[in-house]
């Protein structure tokens, strides 16, 4: 498991608001998760989790208050010049949730593309310029002669590929998703979630994807970390946290997924999570349960989870 | 209660132009549907197929450039459509109520929400004010709202957005309607609260045996909530049945799309099917179907002819032309075929669900297409 390398280390991550004030707000407490090269991390939570905050202090939109985000070796919080924060941002892109505020309507869509092309000056003369930009319309299942055009003209899910395309320009190693799909509509969720697989396998990319609807997290990625209050509370593979939850919290919000499938929904019982466990100033930490699978535990927690991951019929280390 | 089987709600033939600056748009073509007490009726599709648009003309709440070309919607027989504005009054929140998709901007933010509670009981039923408060008070603790009695002089921005959107069904649900409508309103919500939601809606529908349109894109909702569905595209029904029929025998391919393009909790990694392409522009509706242009299993005739409906059961009927005799059989996709299989199956084991309303025969729902089949 551990011969795969890693792109992304988050080591003890915080962000705090109003730091020192009364209404402080510790939007992320003490997150630590890795993201090997080639893979889909997922990100899951409710909104007030952190996990947006998450993303953007790991591509440094914030300055985390504490913590390490380690990128290709490199620690994120230490790019101090100019040369050094521009390569980063080559190396790591995002696609933005709202695809209708994220496009500048003023700007043509070759425009909007190119621009990261132009900032790092990655095209040899115009009409290499206009090559790139048409090849990545291209990429993302737009026509090339979309390009002249303004994002009003287009659709919710076509301008979500304009974003994507913008993000590709850059040929990026890495990408965070900022829940990408949550202002689609449902066949066009799926059109979009295929782009970003067919792009993966082509290119090799790394995605962060944050996002709360769990069967969509589950179905894009190999690896789901469930954010609650800022902290993560569990961690494993995307299959194995979605069918065989061990925290209480994953388990309360896999059991309020609505399912396409009448029966099930007629049959469906909803586990009630109780957070106070989550403040009762124990030490906790990230437990290895079962093979790569982490809950956040006490050290008085950590038999309850085993039994449990026993009982689910998993092996226990 | 005395008749279950009457048809509170009939919405026949209703068509509706929007006159824009561009042309106009044929939003919703030939819509028909009833909706019976104590029902739950959930109409689906994309953004942009009519959903809403059909609702506000329950509501009497269509825009000024909205044009009712024809049709009518009739409430226990009355058509809305030609009511005055003093009667829609009268019957809006009292009879029909809506539930709006996002509770950050459906209450007035300068209001207390007590006063926002009792305010449609003091003019539809002539209370006084002391009485509306009480009987807020009844209902913001019916919503599930701890400590009632000091929050009902909070103001909405002092509420998180669950909390805000049960304000909003308490003031939808106060005067006891009998029909609500609820447009998306779980959509902005999260996945847990959602799921509370939706048990409080159900939990009061059979408290006041309200009839319940419900409009949503997610069909996950649709399969918990819903009696019978309809499925809408480019404005008009193209498929309807019992959630059953829906689910587990769909036969339009826009329903099959549709339920193909959410992963469940077998889908496997792999890719998801989806929908190519998008929706029709409704400036300039294609003839035949308007599905036709995005779907794998188009014949030459549904780019010529529009299909009507075919019968399917008593209860179910599709706009596609593969249900006629004369076309070929075709094999839909193979998470679909799985549906059909269970359900067959059920079929044998006569397990299978109608829901709590049992359809005697007939429906409505365009019924004036019978004719048609085998034509």
């Amino acid at each position: 498991m551990d011969t795969r390398e890693k792109i992304l280390e988050v080591k003890h991550l915080k962000q705090y608001f109003n730091v020192g004030k009364k209404d402080e707000v510790r939007a992320v407490d003490d997150v630590s998760f890795d993201i090997y090269k080639g893979e889909t991390f997922g990100l899951v939570g409710e909104s007030g989790s952190g996990k947006t905050t998450t993303g953007r202090a790991i591509i440094r939109l914030l300055d985390p208050t504490d913590g390490q985000v380690i990128f290709n070796g490199r620690d994120v919080a230490s790019l101090k010049s100019k040369s050094d924060m521009m390569k980063f941002r080559r190396e790591m892109q995002m696609i933005f949730q709202d695809p209708y505020a994220s496009l500048n309507p003023r700007m043509k869509v070759k425009d909007i593309v190119a621009e990261g092309i132009d900032i790092h000056h990655l095209a040899k003369n115009d009409q290499d310029r206009t090559n790139q930009v048409e090849d990545l319309l291209e990429t993302v299942g737009l026509n090339r002669d979309h390009s002249s055009r303004y994002p009003v003209e287009f659709s919710g899910g076509q301008r979500q590929r304009i974003g994507i395309a913008r993000a590709l320009a850059v040929q990026p190693d890495f990408i965070i998703a900022d829940e990408p799909i949550s202002a689609l509509d449902v066949s066009i969720q799926a059109q979009v979630v295929n782009l970003l697989k067919d792009l993966q396998e082509k290119t090799g990319l790394t995605y962060l994807f944050i996002a709360h609807d769990l069967s969509m997290v589950k179905y894009i990625s190999d690896r789901i970390g469930v954010m609650h209050y800022g902290k993560i509370l569990e961690i494993g593979p995307a299959e194995e946290v979605y069918n065989h939850p061990l925290h209480l919290y994953t388990k309360s919000l896999v059991s309020a997924v609505p399912q396409p499938d009448p029966e099930f929904e007629r049959n469906r019982r909803q586990v009630v999570y109780d957070s106070s466990p989550e403040f009762d100033d124990k030490k906790r930490q990230m437990v290895e349960i079962t093979p790569q699978h982490f809950v956040r535990a006490s050290e008085d927690e950590i038999e309850t989870y085993k039994k449990r991951a026993t009982e689910e019929g998993l092996t226990v280390l | 209660m005395e008749n279950a089987d009457e048809n509170i709600l009939e919405v026949k033939n209703l068509t509706i132009d929007f006159h824009t600056y561009a042309g106009t748009v044929k939003a919703i073509r030939d819509v028909s549907f009833h909706l019976k007490k104590g029902e739950t009726l959930a109409i689906v599709g994309e953004s942009g197929s009519g959903k809403t648009v059909t609702t506000k003309t329950i509501m009497g709440l269509l825009a000024n450039n909205a044009e009712v070309v024809e049709g009518t919607v009739k409430y226990h027989g009355k058509n809305v459509l030609e009511m005055s504005e003093k009667e829609l009054e009268n019957m809006r929140g009292k009879d029909i109520a809506e539930i709006f998709q996002d509770p950050m901007t459906s209450l007035d933010p300068t209001m207390r929400i007590g006063r926002q509670i009792a305010e449609p009981l003091q003019i539809h039923k002539g209370y006084s004010r002391e009485k509306a408060n009480k009987q807020a008070l009844e209902m913001l603790k019916l919503v599930g709202i701890t400590n009632a009695e000091e929050r009902i002089n909070d103001y909405p921005h002092q509420f998180s957005g669950g909390m805000r959107q049960r304000i909003v069904i308490a003031i939808a649900l106060v005067c006891y309607p009998e029909i609500l409508i609820a447009d998306e309103p779980t959509t902005a919500l999260d996945v847990t609260i959602q799921a509370q939601i939706l048990d409080l809606m159900k939990e009061l529908q059979e408290k006041i045996s309200t009839s319940i349109i419900f409009i949503t894109h997610d069909l996950g909702v649709v399969a918990g909530m819903a009696d019978r569905v309809a499925v809408m595209y480019a404005g008009k029904i193209v498929e309807y049945g019992t959630v059953d029929e829906i689910f587990y025998n769909p036969q339009h391919p826009y329903t099959w799309g549709l339920l193909n393009s959410m992963p469940t909790l077998d889908t496997r990694k792999g890719k998801l099917e989806s929908i190519p392409g998008t929706p029709p522009d409704l400036l300039d509706p294609p003839t035949g179907d308007p599905f036709a242009a995005r779907n794998p299993y188009a014949m030459k005739i549904d780019e010529q002819k529009e299909p009507p409906f075919f019968k399917v059961s008593d209860t179910h009927y599709a706009a596609t032309w593969l249900l006629h005799p004369d076309a070929p059989h075709v094999d839909p996709p193979d998470a679909i075929k799985h549906r059909q299989e269970v359900y067959a199956e059920r079929l044998k084991k006569g397990t299978i669900n109608l829901g709590h309303i049992h359809s005697t025969g007939k429906t409505s729902f365009g019924a004036d297409n019978d004719d048609a089949i085998g034509e």
